[in-house]
Parts: C-alpha cells; sequence; structure tokens
C-alpha cells in the first residue's frame, strides 16, 4: 500500500467519524473556525460626508460610515484578517491576481489581504480622479494618478507588511493591503465570522490583525481533515 | 561692609570665575572632540558617481557633520536639533524616500537627482542651496546620504524618465493643457487658478502626517525641483514621492504633458511666451472661457 492511499484511507476513515455527514472533506483538508469579537467600547462609526465629491455622493443612497472599527451585531468585529502567521508550508504565491477597487470614493474591500509576490490590480471604476497611494515601510512607497477610465494599475508587494492605503485627494478614502507570507487568510464579516481551510494536517499559529488594535495569536494544531473553532476577543478603545 | 557680606561677595564672586572657566573648557572639548556623534549608518559604505566625479561616503561623512546634522540629525532621520522648528521637515534618508526624481515613483531616484537637490537647495523650505560647496563635496554628500537607508545596498536605482524634446509653445497647447489641468483634476489641491487652495487642499498630509501645502504657481518662478521646463515636466510626471503629489506618468502622454507644462506657466505671475499667449486669448475670448472647477465638464 502506498502511503498516499494509506493516506486518502485515514481521511476518509476520520470523514466518516466527524465529518459531517454528506459533506466531502478533501484530502488533508482542515479547517480553522470561529469568530473575532470585543469588549470594552469601540469608536462609533461615523457617516462620510461626500459632498465634495458629487459623482461618488450620489452612489450611496445612505451615507458610508467610517470603518477604521466596524462592528456588527453580538459585538462582532468586522474587517479583521485572521492568517496563518507560522507553520504555513506552502508559501509560494498564488497566479491570479487579487483585485482592490475604487468605487463610490470607497475602498472595496476596505482591508485587502493577499500574498507576497502575488499580482495586485487596482481599479478606478469612478467618475473623478482618485490618486492611489499607499504607504509602505517596508516595501517602497509609491503614489500614481489615476483618472477616471485609466487602465488598471498592475503591481505586487514583495515582502510583508500592513500598508495603509489613501487617496489624497478624497481623504475619506482609507483602506489597508494586507501582504503576507500566506494564501491562508480570511476578513471577518459583519459577524465576525472568519474560516481558514485547505489547511494540511499540523501545527500552525493563528494570527488576527485589526488596524486600530494591532495582533493577537494562537496556536492550533489540527489533524487531516479536522475542524476547529478558536475565538479572538480584542480590546476596544473609544478612540 | 560687615565682615560677612564681605565674605559672601568673595564667594560668589570665585564660584562665577569657577563656572566661568569650566564653560570655556566646555566649549573647547566641542571644538576638538568628534561631538556631536553620527549614529550607525544602515550601509557601511557607498559611493556615488555625478558626472565624472567619484563620492566617497567617509569624506561625506565629515561634511554632513559639519553641514546636514543641525537639521537632517545625527542619526539621518530628519530629527536633528533645529527639526522642531522646521515646516515642511527635513528629510529623513532612512527610509530612501526622496521628493525630487529623474526616477519612476516608489524607486530610488539617480545620484545626479540627489547632487541637483543639494545644489539647488529646496524653494519654500529650509533647505538652501548649497553650491558654495566644491562639486567633489557635493558628491561625496550625495554618497554619505546613501549610507543611511539598506535599500541603496539592494535596489538600482530607477530608470530615468525620457523627457522628448519640447513641443512649440502654441496658443493650442496651452488651452489643451488647460484642458488637461480640469480633467486630471490638478485644480483639487492646487485650485481653479494654481493657488494652492483646491477642494482638498486643507486635508493634505505627507506619508509622515505632517500638514502639507499643495504647491502656489503665483508664488515664484522656482518649482520644488527646479525652474525649466523639463524640471516642471519631470515633477508631475514621476511624482513627489513621499507627499500627496502623485505620478502621471502612467496616465499622461508625452505630447500632452507638454501641453500641460505650457498650461502650467499661465498661471505664474511672471512674463514668459505662454503667459502673453494666454492674456491675449483672454482678452479676445473671454465670453468662451469656462472655468476651471468642479462645474466645468472639460474646461476649455
Amino acid at each position: 500500500m502506498t502511503p498516499k492511499l494509506l493516506m486518502l484511507l485515514v481521511v476518509a476513515a476520520l470523514a466518516g467519524n466527524g465529518g459531517i455527514a454528506g459533506l466531502p472533506v478533501p484530502a488533508g483538508g482542515a479547517t480553522i473556525t470561529g469568530k473575532v469579537t470585543y469588549t470594552g467600547t469601540p469608536p462609533k462609526m461615523k457617516p462620510i460626508d461626500m459632498s465634495k465629491e458629487p459623482s461618488c455622493a450620489k452612489q450611496h443612497a445612505t451615507p458610508v460610515m467610517t470603518e477604521n472599527v466596524a462592528t456588527g451585531p453580538a459585538n462582532a468585529l468586522q474587517f479583521v484578517v485572521v492568517y496563518i502567521s507560522a507553520g504555513d508550508t506552502d508559501t509560494s504565491a498564488p497566479t491570479e491576481a487579487v483585485r482592490y477597487d475604487q468605487k463610490g470614493c470607497q475602498y472595496l474591500p476596505h482591508v485587502l489581504p493577499m500574498h507576497a509576490g502575488q499580482s495586485l490590480q487596482i481599479y478606478n471604476d469612478d467618475q473623478t480622479s482618485h490618486n492611489i497611494h499607499p504607504l509602505a515601510k517596508v516595501n517602497a512607497e509609491w503614489n500614481k494618478s489615476q483618472p477616471s477610465g485609466s487602465p488598471p494599475i498592475d503591481t505586487k508587494y514583495d515582502k510583508a507588511e500592513f500598508i495603509p492605503v489613501k487617496c489624497n485627494i478624497h481623504p475619506w478614502m482609507h483602506g489597508y493591503f494586507v501582504v503576507l507570507n500566506t494564501s491562508h487568510y480570511s476578513v471577518t464579516e459583519q459577524d465576525g465570522g472568519f474560516s481558514l481551510k485547505g489547511l494540511p494536517a499540523g501545527k500552525y499559529t493563528v494570527t488576527a490583525w485589526q488596524e486600530q488594535y494591532g495582533t493577537q495569536s494562537q496556536d492550533v494544531t489540527v489533524g487531516a481533515g479536522e475542524s476547529k473553532a478558536i475565538n479572538f476577543t480584542f480590546k476596544a478603545l473609544p478612540y | 561692609m560687615t565682615l560677612k557680606s564681605l565674605l559672601v561677595a568673595i564667594v560668589l564672586g570665585s564660584s562665577a570665575l569657577f563656572s566661568a572657566g569650566a564653560m570655556s573648557c566646555k566649549a573647547q572639548s566641542h571644538v576638538n572632540s568628534p561631538d556631536p556623534s553620527l549614529g550607525t549608518p544602515s550601509v557601511a559604505t557607498e559611493s556615488s558617481h555625478v558626472g565624472n566625479l567619484t563620492g566617497h561616503a567617509e569624506a561625506g561623512k565629515q561634511l554632513y557633520r559639519r553641514f546636514c546634522i543641525g537639521c537632517h540629525g545625527p542619526d539621518g532621520n530628519g530629527e536633528g536639533m533645529n527639526a522642531q522648528w522646521i515646516d515642511p521637515k527635513p528629510r529623513d534618508f532612512t527610509i530612501a524616500t526622496f521628493k525630487c526624481r529623474s526616477t519612476p515613483t516608489g524607486t530610488l531616484p539617480t545620484d545626479q537627482d540627489l547632487y541637483n537637490a543639494i545644489t539647488r537647495g529646496f524653494v519654500n523650505s529650509n533647505m538652501p542651496s548649497w553650491e558654495p560647496l566644491t562639486t567633489q563635496q557635493r558628491t561625496d554628500l550625495v554618497a554619505f546620504v546613501k549610507t543611511w537607508s539598506a535599500r541603496w545596498a539592494k535596489e538600482k536605482s530607477g530608470p530615468v524618465l525620457v523627457i522628448p524634446a519640447e513641443t512649440p509653445i502654441t496658443i493650442e497647447s496651452v488651452l489643451h493643457g488647460r484642458q488637461l489641468f480640469q480633467k486630471m483634476e490638478c485644480w483639487k489641491c492646487h485650485g481653479p487658478g494654481g493657488h494652492g487652495d483646491g477642494p482638498s487642499a486643507a486635508t493634505l498630509t505627507d506619508s509622515k502626517d505632517n500638514p502639507i501645502r499643495p504647491y502656489n504657481f503665483s508664488t515664484g518662478a522656482r518649482f520644488k525641483c527646479g525652474d525649466t521646463n523639463q524640471d516642471l515636466y519631470r515633477i508631475f510626471m514621476t511624482g513627489v514621492d513621499g507627499t500627496p503629489m502623485p505620478s502621471f506618468a502612467d496616465v499622461i502622454q508625452p505630447g500632452d504633458a507638454w501641453d500641460l507644462v505650457h498650461f502650467l506657466r499661465t498661471l505664474q505671475e511672471m512674463d514668459s511666451k505662454e503667459a502673453s499667449l494666454w492674456k491675449a486669448y483672454v482678452a479676445a475670448h473671454a465670453a468662451d472661457i469656462k472655468p476651471i472647477g468642479p462645474d466645468a465638464a472639460g474646461g476649455q
């Protein structure tokens, strides 16, 4: 019996025992899921006044809210990047590009994780000019104008870094490029939930990063096809 | 005078003498010792090449200690003793982000770019022209400035922007440049009249979060990175790194860029061929000219 076949059998056995009936578990596909919440008092999200840019203001029926500490029901924290910070053996950058949009004078998504060296494409979908200014410190800082209708900017970052992104023309525009040495990452939704899928069995350090509250880490060991749940709690300050 | 007061006077007098002696002694030690000392650079040594001159970091270090340390600091991070009184702040050499480059945004400048910056100084800042230093000394300073960041040992300078021959200065060129000023939304920061008072101007900060003003074209003949039409072309094409001014190299074609240069000249309060062409046009076509700003779709 080959080792590969043996592993498949073990996985099949595990799936049969612990897996949810009817859902096939991919070989070696362990999952780490959980929720990110806060305690304390986070700052209130404020409506953004886009009246200086009417072409953007009219795209939003209700005002866009600030996103530096975005919260959901039951103390959930949104836009937290949860990723494998140690233990990931596959560190090659995916070949497909990640996409960042400037739309309605907002960055979509607000927080964009990517693998170091992965192609990054930046689009301006607006009727106005933006200047895209990622304030990198480890990587090189650049600043490019991207008027309405110009082709996407195709670039990449070679080193891991949390890079704040801003548009100087529209000072409320604010986002992050999160450059990681892993492709196993997840950004929390409004319910604070995250899910890291397709992990080979092993010991990992899982880190959660929030732009204002920094990072937290936990060590997690998962077996082949196993699902584990961990949670992160940030202490929220109102400023 | 009582005996007691005489005694007090003698004690005070001698202590004054003593402290004066101590002070002069201290002052002397400043002249003779290598104080103020420099921090440890990121790169042990660097050289620079400007024209046929080769600059040496070791020679530049002595010059830096004498002329630059007060503002740029003993660690090259722009936090010298004078920095707190200065706006805009002295350059932080440790991050190797430079305003005046002939190279693309995000890349290192050439040695010639740094040499030009030292020679020219920075208008509207506390950085003077260092032309009184010899060409060799300025080249040595370039070599030393490069020791403050490890980027200089790992990366090459970016490719130098190719500036094609200037197109003829015509009213058509000026008018097309004006359309670009509207379309590229230069006015959002620089203002409809180029006075640095556009709608976004008040909110601007540099990459270290210090407030910064957009250039006011009516303040004089010189720009931050030179005073010729070529310099003007280079500034907006490569951008002013570390500030809100982006690079337009990917979005303005060379011919169009010259048109924008010709229009920008009309914003200055000085005589130029561009300005006289524009004045003549305004006199004849005042009614046709649409204002620049949010209400003008496309300008004219």
